[in-house]
């Protein structure tokens, strides 16, 4: 029951995007359309996933023994950073498929603010391994909800008469805080 | 000591990181072409998708992989191209630029399903019952086009229809791909060249009808707006000869205009002919585009209309062309068929000169198996040969005694083209057999040569006579008589020259429900027609001998005496030998024969690039029923022009041209007669009264 909250808190009531204001830059830059929104939610999924796991270690095993948790969010952004070159020279190699889709996507997630706000909130909140797994995985999937949900909202505004003031950016932000104000109600369901 | 662990722990897990990121590296190498990055600094670097990939970076990959051409970036075009093939080591085939234009002509002329007051966007109209106005080519003139274009090329005219800037369109085609009635196309002059009619096309019934499919409401536009060097150029990119066939062509465009429902037909070709010796009055040639050098070489044997039409639309496609004539100077029947009264040969010379000035060779006095074969040709280098010898030898009359003619016999075509100089001169009484343009065109020549009378005869009515009316009436007028339902029986000749000729009176029998009503002699009507000269113009035939010469491909002979070829392609059953114009489809008109010098370069030009010829899918071949009107609504009389002629004193004894040029205000007042139609719709000069309550359409 607890992870059932845990999961639900994660995605709907905490959500990285609306709730918490991580990864507005990829949240902006990158939801004009509805397939790209869908590749970069999912690289996100999966590097925040090894993200989590990596820095998790790192804290548990390197900094604490060290009393160095002041280090943690240098270490972490060293952490991600190389870890994102690796996954991108990885796929490069094994799987040009999927190396070519995720194409910019790919380095572009290495400046992600969500994928290391997850990394440190897995320590704030103490979590245990299992847990850890399980937490950052629908942190992640709640980044590529919204996203996701926003291209859409993104792809209507295009065929709608907006006054040419607001059109772009302006109306993007507009709608990404009606959002967030939707995503407000989701918080009485899970204390 | 504090600050040292930290550093240490920090610079540990840095150089981990980046040993392993360089071991990885290693690893998991991969070979990236160097040359990607030289080609994506040459590229603009300005991601604008219009060369089709996901910007730059995309872009110069694929030319690196050979995917794409070098010049596939559509923004910086030859420039960029050249640049990028020589950091390649490649050569360029240079390609023309390309601009887009639309079909549609439209405005609000078709008529209207509902108003729509949704987004202002062609897409989102186009979800609701197919858009607002009931024309499947129509624009939708809300302007989705001019949102999309990057390149600030596209504007909405005042008919509400977008309006393409060719100076500022790089061709990329986004305005095409968002057109949801995919009524822009972007092409190029090359394209225009190789395209014939589609029953999915907006057509005009007069486009339909012209068998060369020139763009006549275009070019009439065109001249109703002073614009005569556009004018022009519209016409030229479907027939070369506008001054021959403005002077010659019976206008089958006429038969479908559609203002002679109410009224009389469009005066097309004063029109046409107007422009093309505007051309020639101005003493300056218009440009003409051709394409870049292609690097094939084709033969054209014969250089009728259908052969200078292939040769012109061939160079304009970018290959080396070169002319064979057997007769001493080009312009086939042109120049020794019709005769110096209906086409002056200074003005035939000077249209022949502009065509050869594309860079056309000629080789005149060189008969095709007499002279060289097929053979030589190929060894010449010639990727391919196309075959317009025209229809040059005469049918005759079965009348003569023991196989010989008597003195004073001859045939039409031998005899027009005795009269180059004009300088034979005819006494006497001249009869001349046939019904045809030849036949007339005998009879004027021998009044203007000087014979004292003229009589046609013809064994079939007026009404069946295929020669121009117009014609027919103009030789009336001159004084040939003409007596029809008359057929020759025999000739009278007193040693050896002829004296005259056995005639007897004809009727046609009952009516053949598919073909020709045919004509049965009346028995016992036989009189004697006492004549100094007896003109054959019973027809003529392709003279095919020289396919029986050493050499020669063996092509097959139809029972008409034509040549054999695939009605698609023109294509022999000799992949390189391609045929066209009279001999293939035995005598036509010349503007069949432009039309068909065009269809045989479209076939010449993919045989020899692409190695196969691409069918036409929805070719138009008839009239299409739904553009067959039978009242235009809205439209009130208006007196069409008539041409300037010479007074009849003028006319006998000399060959001076007949008919005249329409002057400037009256071609102006001519092309406002034109209804501008599509397939379903024209112009209206007055608004109709809006439709009982109920109706939907609107005008």
């Amino acid at each position: 029951m607890d992870l059932l909250l845990l999961v639900i808190g994660a995605i709907f009531v905490n959500n990285v995007l609306l709730a918490q204001y991580l990864g507005n830059c990829p949240f902006c830059g990158v939801s004009k359309k509805l397939d790209t929104a869908a590749g970069m939610g999912l690289a996100v999924i999966f590097v925040a996933v090894l993200a989590s796991v990596l820095t998790w270690v790192a804290h548990y095993f390197v900094l604490v023994p060290l009393d160095l948790e002041y280090l943690q969010t240098l270490v972490f952004v060293l952490l991600i950073a190389a870890l994102v070159q690796l996954v991108e020279i990885f796929l490069k190699k094994k799987s040009q498929a999927l190396y070519r889709s995720l194409g910019i996507y790919l380095p572009l997630i290495t400046t992600n603010c969500a994928v290391l706000g997850i990394a440190l909130l897995n320590i704030k909140h103490e979590l245990d391994f299992a847990t850890m797994l399980i937490y950052a995985t629908s942190s992640a999937a709640g980044f590529a909800l919204a996203i996701v949900l926003f291209a859409g909202v993104r792809e209507r505004l295009l065929l709608s008469p907006v006054p040419p003031a607001m059109r772009g950016t302006a109306i993007a932000l507009v709608t990404a805080g009606v959002m967030s104000l939707a995503f407000l109600g989701f918080a009485g369901m899970v204390e | 000591m504090v600050i040292w662990t930290p550093a240490i722990v920090l610079g540990g897990i840095a150089a981990l990181s980046a040993a392993g990121l360089g071991v990885a590296a290693r690893i998991f190498r991969v070979d990236e072409d160097s040359r990607f990055r030289g080609v994506l600094g040459l590229l603009p670097g300005a991601n604008c998708g219009g060369c089709g990939f996901a910007g730059c970076a995309a872009c110069a990959e694929a030319i690196v992989r050979r995917e794409v051409e070098p010049n596939a970036c559509v923004l910086g075009q030859t420039e960029t191209a050249r640049a990028v093939a020589s950091y390649l080591g490649m050569d360029l085939i240079e390609s023309e630029p390309q601009v887009a234009c639309r079909e549609c002509r439209g405005g609000e002329r078709a008529a209207r399903k509902y108003d729509y007051h949704g987004f202002e966007d062609c897409r989102a109209a186009m979800l609701y019952f197919h858009g607002p106005i009931s024309c499947d080519h129509g624009c939708l003139g809300l302007g989705t086009c001019v949102k999309v274009c990057r390149f600030g090329a596209i504007r909405m005219g005042d008919l509400g229809l977008p309006v393409f800037d060719p100076e500022r369109c790089v061709g990329c085609g986004t305005c095409a791909r968002s057109c949801p009635k995919g009524i822009i196309s972007i092409i190029s002059e090359t394209t225009k060249i190789l395209h014939w009619n589609r029953y999915t096309e907006c057509l005009s019934p007069c486009r339909q009808g012209c068998p060369a499919q020139i763009n006549i409401p275009k070019y009439v536009a065109h001249i109703k707006l002073g614009e005569y060097a556009e004018a022009l150029l519209t016409i030229k990119e479907s027939n070369p000869l506008p001054l021959s066939t403005g002077r010659v062509c019976p206008e089958p465009c006429n038969l479908a205009c559609r203002r002679q429902i109410e009224d009389e037909p469009v005066a097309i070709n004063y029109l046409k002919r107007f422009v093309a010796d505007w051309e020639m009055g101005s003493g300056r040639r218009l440009h003409v585009p051709v394409a870049p050098d292609t690097g094939k070489r084709i033969a054209v044997v014969g250089g009728g209309p259908a052969g200078l039409s292939a040769a012109y639309f061939l160079r304009r496609l970018g290959h080396a062309v070169t002319i064979h004539e057997r007769m001493p100077a080009l312009g086939g029947m042109l120049r020794y068929g019709i005769p110096e009264y209906r086409l002056p040969k200074r003005i035939l010379d000077w249209e022949i000169e502009g065509i050869l000035a594309l860079g056309i060779a000629a080789r005149t006095g060189v008969a095709l198996g007499g002279d060289f074969s097929c053979d030589d040709l190929r060894r010449q280098g010639f990727d391919a040969i196309l075959l317009t010898v025209g229809a040059w030898r005469d049918r005759r009359l079965e009348l003569r005694p023991a196989g010989r003619d008597p003195a004073g016999v001859v045939s039409a075509t031998r005899y027009l083209g005795s009269f180059r100089g004009g300088d034979v001169a005819v006494r006497g009484h001249v009869v001349v057999v046939g019904g045809g343009n030849p036949a007339i065109d005998a009879a004027r020549t021998s009044l203007r040569a000087g014979a004292d009378r003229v009589t046609v005869v013809y064994r079939r009515g007026r009404d069946q006579m295929p020669a121009n009316p117009a014609e027919v009436r103009a030789a009336e007028q001159e004084g040939v008589v003409f007596r029809f339902l008359t057929a020759p029986t025999r000739y009278v000749a007193e040693s050896g020259r002829i004296t005259g000729l056995a005639v007897q009176r004809m009727e046609l029998d009952a009516a053949d429900p598919v073909g020709r009503r045919r004509p049965v002699a009346v028995p016992d009507t036989e009189e004697l027609l006492a004549c100094d000269l007896v003109v054959e113009a019973v027809g003529q035939l392709p003279d095919l001998d020289f396919l029986n010469l050493p050499g020669m491909p063996p092509l097959r002979v139809t029972r008409w005496n034509t040549i054999e070829a695939c009605e698609q392609t023109l294509q022999t059953e000799v992949p390189d030998i391609f045929t066209g114009g009279d001999c293939f489809t035995g005598p036509a008109l010349v503007i069949s024969a432009v039309a068909a010098g065009r269809y045989a370069a479209r076939s010449i030009h993919y045989y020899v690039t692409t190695g196969a010829v691409p069918p036409i899918e929805e070719r138009q071949t008839e009239l299409i029923s739904e553009s067959l009107f039978d009242s235009i609504a809205g439209v009130s009389a208006k007196p069409r022009v008539h041409e300037p002629l010479v007074t009849l004193d003028d006319r006998l004894g000399t060959f001076k041209e007949v008919e005249g040029t329409i002057d400037e205000e009256d071609a102006r007042y001519e092309a406002g007669r034109c209804l501008n139609c599509g397939t379903y719709c024209y112009d209206r000069d007055q608004e109709l009264e809006a439709p009982a309550a109920g109706a939907e359409s609107r005008a």
